[in-house]
């Protein structure tokens, strides 16, 4: 694989001396795509608008990637958003945003593809966009832009950032990519401008262009209408979804980066989609109905995958692996094939049963390793609100196997501010941290590896889109803090407090993101106005500013509370009504009912509820009728 | 069965640090299906050592790791199978086999050769490498240098550390102590080269390069790979 036409680095060895972690920004790595662009008519450049360690973890890109670099005449690179030291020396020197294959810079490419996985990203899109030197806002871009591109989780309510994208691919992104492709050189061929290639791509199922949509707003503030603007413009944009999950792109050369991801091992996508339906969970929704990779392609892609990259551990991922119906024979696969072969085996979090617990103990170090559970709630009652199954019973059984197995650490995720929750539910989670101390002390001494160590985390609840929980009412940040305080004064209370550890998360960036969740096009201004103001890296700590933020807030105009703390009418039109996830709103309804009458709606499973995704022919109720 | 590999690096591998060398090169080895050898445990981790650290901005045609095999293909075809599954910048030069006696990779370390460059546009006017150079050690009975260590700084003479010199008008080859006993940078030097013409050089105005990492036995200094042999 040695070289013939000399990379040359965008950034001189001073810059990139004089920064942390240069590797970030060299590319090169194993398994990076080269093509001669000479043979390449379509240059794509995808994006995951987070530092490269984030952004180098994410499998979607991985598989997009490979995707597009299969794809005859189009060459795909990547970028990553600059850290704060090199993104200040990029503005002072003016030195435009590159890709790192050819180093050259995006603004020459056909398409900036970006990757929207969490909202507290959404003003690193805005500094990708800049440094690139690209217009922020969509309408203002002219032919020599490229053509900037929105898809991930983030996407299914698009429009707090509907201003500042040309197109959003709503759904999984192996379907439809090269049509879009088809489109673009034609319209080139053609000599169409940018607005005839934009009108062209509305027209293909999945993809969402949002200048050719009209929004009008009610007095009170509330959605009245979203309605196409021109003829031929469809009315719902219809999620896209890869079906054979088992016969499709995935990436048998995985990039391997030079510095340390946060992901440093091979992933394996074991099923999309889900069948628990936690009432509070987006991805739970958005990506029915499940679908499994058939087991032997998983065995063949793991082998490929491991020998490709040399990575030393694999891991498998999915919404709830426990739901995976070969999963014994896959983890007992693994095992066989790669223990003692120096290839670590990093395990889901498991449902805690006899077999799980036999599986971990094989492959890790049970004095090191820590049992997880996320009963997400503090009460029974309260779990049966959210739809979560996991019981007390579960998990202190779940438990009391593994204590005696050796293990003496447990991690406990829970959330606060749920719908319904009382001071009872919040105070619950102090005691049921206090059973599982209990429960351990249930051991004879002699048997005991040490002390018991709990430690309980809470997330502050926040409603997203097409969940059952889109119309809740989010607390105020003083509220999440107060439920916080009496969760933590609780702890203080128990016998075993001192085995115990409680945290929360941050407050007022959980006030934001929720703003961000359910906001629509009019908040793209406050958006705007944060970064313009120096924001970016919001989802980390270190750079969250939560001042700018509601500076940025009170300048837009925008009432804050609107959009979190409001409870919505059974009936409004929402923003994100118009696309189509195949799972129906009155489901959402019927769901949202039965979540205040604390009613548990089984697992797709044990009954389908007719949640309306059957209609893609796939998913565990389909397939049991047909 | 003890391997010794040399390799270099170049270009933009230079940016890689030590660390993340390490896990690439351990990650290559896989790769390439070399038979490593591995530690036992719940994470067993493959037995290899490095000769001596390169700093993040060098440059090195002459890096070294000591691996232990349980069985392994020909030289030439460890190497070749090596190289298919490297990145551009980074080659394997050698891959030979070690006496079990022999000594390892760091702790033999005793020397090593660098080449100084003056990266472009940053060259003093007029200015001759060599002869300066030799003006310098000609005319100081010590070169005194504050060594940095992990508590402290102390005053130290380098000069009987600089074993040899040799060069052009624009560039300086240089032989300095290497190893855990008395480690010597080479940015040490051009430090006091340039206190002593009165050259305050901007940043990276210097561009290094590792060139050979030498073991000392009775005949002198050898590069660490001669203390191996081709697996034929």
């Amino acid at each position: 694989m040695n070289n013939n036409t000399e990379r040359r680095l965008a950034l001189s060895d001073e810059i990139l001396l004089s920064i942390d972690k240069p590797a970030r920004y060299i590319g090169n790595e194993v398994n990076m795509a080269r093509k001669n662009l000479k043979d390449i008519d379509v240059r794509f450049c995808m994006c995951f608008p987070d530092v490269y360690e984030i952004g180098m973890s994410h499998l979607g890109i991985q598989i997009l990637y490979d995707m597009f670099n299969k794809m005859e005449g189009v060459y795909c690179e990547r970028v990553y958003s600059p850290w704060h030291d090199l993104d200040k020396i990029m503005r002072e020197r003016h030195i435009p945003l590159f890709a790192l294959e050819t180093q050259q810079p995006v603004k020459d490419f056909d398409f900036l593809g970006i990757t929207i996985q969490y909202e507290m990203c959404y003003t690193n899109i805005l500094q990708i966009l800049d440094l690139s030197g690209i217009p922020l806002i969509a309408a203002e871009r002219d032919e020599t832009s490229p053509i900037v591109i929105g898809g991930g989780p983030c996407t299914y309510n698009p429009e707090p950032i509907a201003e500042f994208f040309d197109i959003f691919y709503i759904g999984e992104g192996e379907t439809r990519y090269q049509q879009l492709i088809e489109c673009y050189r034609k319209n080139r061929d053609n000599g169409g401008s940018r607005e005839d290639f934009l009108r062209m791509a509305a027209k293909l199922s999945g993809i969402y262009v949002p200048r050719f949509y009209n929004v009008s707003y009610n007095e009170d503030g509330t959605l009245k209408s979203f309605t196409p603007a021109e003829e031929g413009i469809p009315k719902t944009i219809k999620k896209e979804i890869v079906m054979d999950v088992s016969n499709t792109f995935y990436p048998d050369k995985p990039l391997v980066p030079f510095i340390r991801a946060t992901q440093d091992r091979v992933v394996l996508e074991i099923q999309r989609g889900c069948i628990r339906g936690c009432r509070f969970c987006q991805a739970g929704m958005i990506y029915r109905p499940v679908r499994e990779r058939d087991v032997d392609y998983l065995k063949s892609m793991a082998k490929k995958m491991l020998e490709s990259t040399g990575h030393d551990e694999i891991s498998l991922s999915s919404l709830s692996s426990s739901d995976y119906s070969k999963l014994n024979e896959l983890l007992l696969f693994l095992i066989e094939e790669y223990k003692g072969k120096g290839v670590n085996i990093s395990l889901p979090s498991l449902r805690v049963d006899a077999f799980s617990l036999d599986i971990m103990s094989k492959v890790q170090d049970v004095r090191k390793s820590s049992l997880t559970f996320a009963p997400e709630a503090g009460s029974q009652r309260l779990r049966n609100v959210i739809n979560k199954g996991l019981t007390e019973e579960n998990i202190l059984t779940g438990c009391g196997l593994a204590f005696k197995g050796g293990w003496n650490k447990v991690k406990l995720y829970f959330m606060l501010g749920l719908p319904t929750e009382t001071r009872e539910d919040m105070e619950g989670i102090a005691l049921l941290s206090e059973k599982i101390a209990e429960k351990y002390y249930e051991i004879p001494k002699s048997e005991r590896n040490s002390k018991i160590s709990i430690t309980a985390s809470s997330s502050f609840f926040i409603p997203k889109p097409f969940t059952p929980f889109q119309w809740a009412s989010m607390c105020t940040k003083e509220e999440f803090l107060n439920r916080a305080k009496v969760v933590n004064d609780k702890f203080k209370e128990m016998l075993n407090k001192k085995s115990m550890k409680y945290n929360w998360h941050e407050a007022d960036v959980s006030v934001i993101e929720g703003l961000l969740a359910r906001g629509d096009r009019r908040v793209s201004r406050v958006i705007l106005n944060a970064y313009n103001s120096g924001c970016i890296y919001d989802a980390w700590g270190d750079s969250f500013v939560n001042e700018k933020w509601m500076k940025a807030v009170l300048d837009a105009g925008i009432d804050l509370y609107f959009y979190t703390t409001r409870q919505r009418e059974p009936d409004e039109l929402f923003p994100w009504d118009f696309i189509d996830t195949g799972v129906s709103k009155s489901f959402l309804r019927r769901e949202w009912e039965r979540a205040y009458k604390e009613q548990v709606t089984p697992n797709c499973r044990i009954q389908c509820s007719g949640c309306g995704a059957k209609a893609f022919g796939g998913g565990v109720c389909y397939e049991n009728t047909n | 069965m003890k391997i010794r590999i040399k390799f270099a690096k170049r270009g933009s591998l230079k940016f890689v640090g030590h660390l993340d060398t390490m896990r690439y090169f351990q990650k290559l080895i896989r790769r390439a299906g070399i038979d490593i050898a591995y530690s036992e445990g719940f994470n067993p981790h493959q037995k290899l050592s490095f000769a001596q650290p390169l700093g993040v901005g060098m440059l090195s045609e002459g890096e070294y790791v000591d691996i232990e095999v349980n069985s392994t293909f020909s030289s030439r075809e460890a190497i070749k199978r090596m190289n298919d599954a490297n990145v551009d910048d980074l080659e394997i030069l050698s891959y030979r086999r070690l006496s079990d006696n022999a000594g390892n990779a760091m702790a033999s370390v005793a020397a090593a050769d660098y080449m100084i460059e003056l990266r472009e546009g940053k060259r003093p006017v007029s200015f001759d490498f060599l002869r300066e150079f030799t003006l310098f050690i000609n005319s100081s009975d010590k070169i005194t240098v504050l060594k940095e260590t992990k508590k402290s700084q102390i005053e130290t003479d380098i000069k009987p550390y600089i074993y040899k010199f040799g060069g052009d008008n624009e560039k300086l080859t240089i032989r300095l102590s290497c190893g855990s006993v008395t480690n010597i940078k080479p940015e040490l030097v051009m430090e006091a080269f340039c206190k002593y013409i009165n050259f305050e050089p901007p940043p990276f105005t210097f561009i290094y390069t590792r060139l050979e990492v030498y073991g000392i036995n009775d005949k002198g200094y050898i590069p660490l790979e001669a203390f191996g042999d081709d697996i034929i």
